[in-house]
């Protein structure tokens, strides 16, 4: 099965491959490039928010329509080109195969198709910045009419009937479904298919199970969304009224599209990451996961609420009241799956021998930080409560404390985790350290106080409190102030990570095989992995959380190693 | 504990295509399962879409029922040849498919044609000029899922045309199945699109 190594050029190596771990590698670097930019664009319009008026270092004034438009790409971008290349495509490719015990995904070819699809999403809406109307600004979520109509338009007469960035912006969504579908199949079927011997399915790791999950979720909840979408596309460039009242159309109709598909998409990114959870948790507590079908079985419930939720987003648009209670129930009831999984990982944790080692840390702050985030989820999803907090910056507190914590404290577990596997080499401990301190506080005390600003009424889609003197007031000016500057904290910190990873990669220390004695298939393999991955089949003979059993010498029992 | 389980479960292996098209299939429905929820949702709103369903030909959407339903019949035809390693009988069943996709997209120029001169368009409703309206949202509707529904007719025919290439030559005969396979879910969302946009009026 292993392939034998070949000679192979640099453009068939690293750009033309389709080899999983090079394609997981440019879905990553692609995402972090992207995450680049989304943060360069929260830096601005945050800069603009804290100092109306003034001159932004290396960016200069910042027109109100343009803030408008940075936010919407800021939002877009975290979640579709961020959060989605890095935690469900980077992980599964990484993650699937080697996991499993096979040599590659079942389709390398549609695998390569899949990120090459993804890069011109990508460029698709970087172009949309430069077009004449500029990118789209109506919100992330595109609701018509403004993604319609268009209110950012600079010269009516010009270009009324083809509002490039709503439409730019649809295409490259489009493109990017198209990307992650191709993907997806290739993910349930590699699964299903291409599984080492004895590699039953409850012998299948966390993450490989969890992002299964994600990727039926997304299969299953995007298909209304693209209907939705070319909906959308055509009012803005065929001139139909699927959204248009006075056409016999309706808008909260895209509203109920786009969150059937975009609440659910809340799970496709967090369930990648509570896998990689799942695996970092028992290594480094030395005890087997607690309650591993269980954690399965929550998961596959959450999956199921996950469709009974959405209109929770949309408490203020004029739905029935019955519906809204209805929907606040799912909200409130999708909970106890989570609740449940974590309270595994804290039982995992419970009488461990606890090592404390860099992915550990971050794998630790994602729990403690998740918790503030999904803690206030609870609040925002009883409609009650809702109607007095929507869109206002509590709102936008409580989703960066679960969506950062997942992208970014995830995905760094992960690759603190990982890279002695997927490069062969060691990471700096101490910078790795101070990069995640900086990260854990800088964070915390970026977001912290927009909780308190949320509450104060504090709305979140105003460029410039200056003009709104009632709610341009102490502290909460103050507090503004803090979070500008502890974001640029924030993303300043993130060059440590970016130093740690390219000078280790280059010259850090010759890592192990299995530097932290874990027992999934992945560590059987050289670090890094060969094209092919294997040099024989490895045979699994159990469950992948085999660590301190009694009458053992050794405290871990890889998969593929028989008891005695 | 479990280590002790023995190895012999076995390890599902459907053919590795197969499984593919089944996965895509479902996405695919989730596609027309949206749209079809849509319009379902406003048609219930709005009883007067009736009228509108009323100018659209149930004749030539029942002929086109039978073409696809014969089509599909065909191309399990083709799929036992393929069992057989019959070549020159794949290759007739998949001609004969194709030439179904193609007789029905005919009809379905036909159709708009003849819709499309009576003002009916994707754009509908449409002011004229004594300002009443022509048409509705219906025929926004009816073009985009009919429309969606004939992309992926003429994507059936271009996938069966390439499993007829090869089967020529004698090469992925399997690929006869996954055509088919993918041929009866075009069928398949048609038996629900032509009740819904052409008996119910």
């Amino acid at each position: 099965m292993a392939h034998t190594e070949h000679k192979q050029s640099f453009l068939s190596k690293y750009v033309f491959s389709t080899d999983h771990k090079t394609i997981g590698a440019q879905y990553t670097i692609t995402g972090l490039f992207m995450a680049a930019l989304g943060g360069f664009l929260a830096y601005v319009f945050r800069y603009n928010l804290a100092f109306p008026g003034e001159n932004i270092p290396i960016f200069g004034q910042l027109a109100a329509n343009q803030y408008n438009t940075f936010v919407t790409c800021h939002g877009m971008i975290m979640v579709f080109w961020v959060a989605m290349p890095i935690l469900l495509a980077g992980f599964g490719n990484f993650l699937i195969p080697l996991m499993i015990g096979t040599d590659d995904m079942a389709f390398p070819k549609l695998n390569m198709l899949s990120y090459w699809t993804f890069l011109i999403s990508a460029i698709v809406l970087v172009a949309s910045f430069f077009v004449p109307t500029g990118a789209f600004g109506g919100a992330w979520t595109m609701y018509p009419p403004l993604s319609v109509n268009g209110y950012v338009d600079p010269n009516p007469s010009f270009f009324k009937a083809l509002f490039y960035g709503s439409s730019l912006m649809i295409l490259a969504v489009a493109l990017e479904f198209t990307s992650i579908l191709m993907g997806g199949i290739n993910f349930v079927v590699t699964t299903i298919n291409r599984r080492a011997p004895g590699m039953t399915p409850w012998r299948i790791p966390l993450a490989v199970w969890f992002i299964n999950i994600a990727t039926v979720i997304f299969m299953f909840s995007v298909g209304p969304l693209v209907a939705g979408a070319f909906m959308l596309l055509f009012d803005i460039t065929l001139g139909t009224g699927f959204y248009d009242p006075a056409r016999g159309g309706d808008p909260i109709l895209f509203q109920h599209l786009f969150w059937f598909f975009g609440h659910p998409e809340v799970y496709v990114l967090l369930l990648p990451s509570l896998g990689v959870l799942g695996e970092i948790i028992p290594v480094f507590s030395r005890k087997p996961l607690f309650g591993y079908k269980k954690i399965i079985y929550l998961a596959l419930l959450s999956a199921v609420l996950s469709v009974v939720v959405w209109a929770h987003h949309q408490f203020i648009a004029g739905i029935d009241p019955r519906m809204a209670t209805f929907f606040s129930i799912g909200t409130i009831l999708i909970s106890i799956p989570f609740a449940g999984i974590f309270l595994a990982f804290m039982a995992t944790l419970w009488g461990g021998k606890i090592k404390i080692t860099l992915p550990m840390a971050w794998a630790l702050g994602f729990i403690g930080l998740f918790l503030i985030g999904g803690l206030t989820g609870l609040f925002l999803g009883s409609n009650a409560f809702d109607i007095y907090a929507h869109d206002t910056y509590f709102v936008v507190a409580h989703f960066h404390y679960t969506l950062f914590p997942d992208i970014f404290f995830g995905f760094f577990a992960a690759f603190y985790f990982w890279f002695p596997k997927f490069t062969g080499k060691e990471l700096k401990k101490g910078l790795g350290y101070l990069h995640f301190w900086l990260t854990f506080i800088f964070f915390n005390s970026t977001f912290f106080l927009l909780f308190f600003n949320g509450l104060g009424g504090q709305h979140r889609r105003i460029n410039n409190y200056d003009l709104f003197s009632n709610i341009n007031i102490e502290p909460y000016i103050t507090f503004e102030k803090i979070a500008t500057i502890s974001a640029i904290c924030l993303i300043l910190s993130q060059t440590l990570f970016i130093y740690n990873f390219i000078v280790s990669w280059r010259a850090g220390k010759k890592a192990e095989k299995n530097p932290w004695q874990a027992n999934t298939l992945e560590w059987v393999a050289d670090s890094p992995p060969p094209h092919g991955n294997f040099e024989t089949v490895p045979t699994v003979y159990h469950g992948a959380y085999e660590y301190s059993l009694p009458n053992m010498e050794a405290d871990f029992l890889p998969q593929n190693v028989q008891a005695e | 504990m479990e280590n002790q389980r023995s190895l012999s479960v076995p390890i599902i292996r459907v053919p590795q295509g197969r499984l593919a098209m089944w996965v895509l299939i479902a996405g695919e429905l989730m596609i027309f399962g949206g749209l079809i929820a849509c319009y379902l949702l406003y048609r219930l709103r709005y009883p007067e879409w009736a009228d509108q369903a009323a100018h659209t030909s149930t004749l030539i959407g029942a002929l086109n029922t039978i073409v696809l339903l014969t089509s599909s019949f065909t191309v399990v035809k083709a799929h036992e040849a393929a069992n057989k390693m019959d070549l020159k009988k794949v290759v007739l069943w998949l001609s004969v498919s194709i030439g179904g996709g193609l007789l029905f997209l005919v009809n379905k120029g036909i159709e708009y044609t003849t819709e499309i001169s009576h003002g009916f368009t994707f754009s509908s409703p449409h002011l004229q000029a004594g300002g009443d309206t022509i048409g509705s949202l219906f025929w926004s509707f009816y073009f985009f899922m009919t429309g969606l529904h004939g992309a992926h007719v003429i994507a059936g025919m271009v996938v069966m045309f390439l499993a007829l290439l090869n089967a020529r030559k004698g090469k992925n005969l399997h690929r006869v199945e996954l055509a088919g396979m993918y041929w009866h879910m075009v069928d398949l969302i048609w038996i629900f699109l032509f009740p819904l946009l052409y008996i119910a009026k």
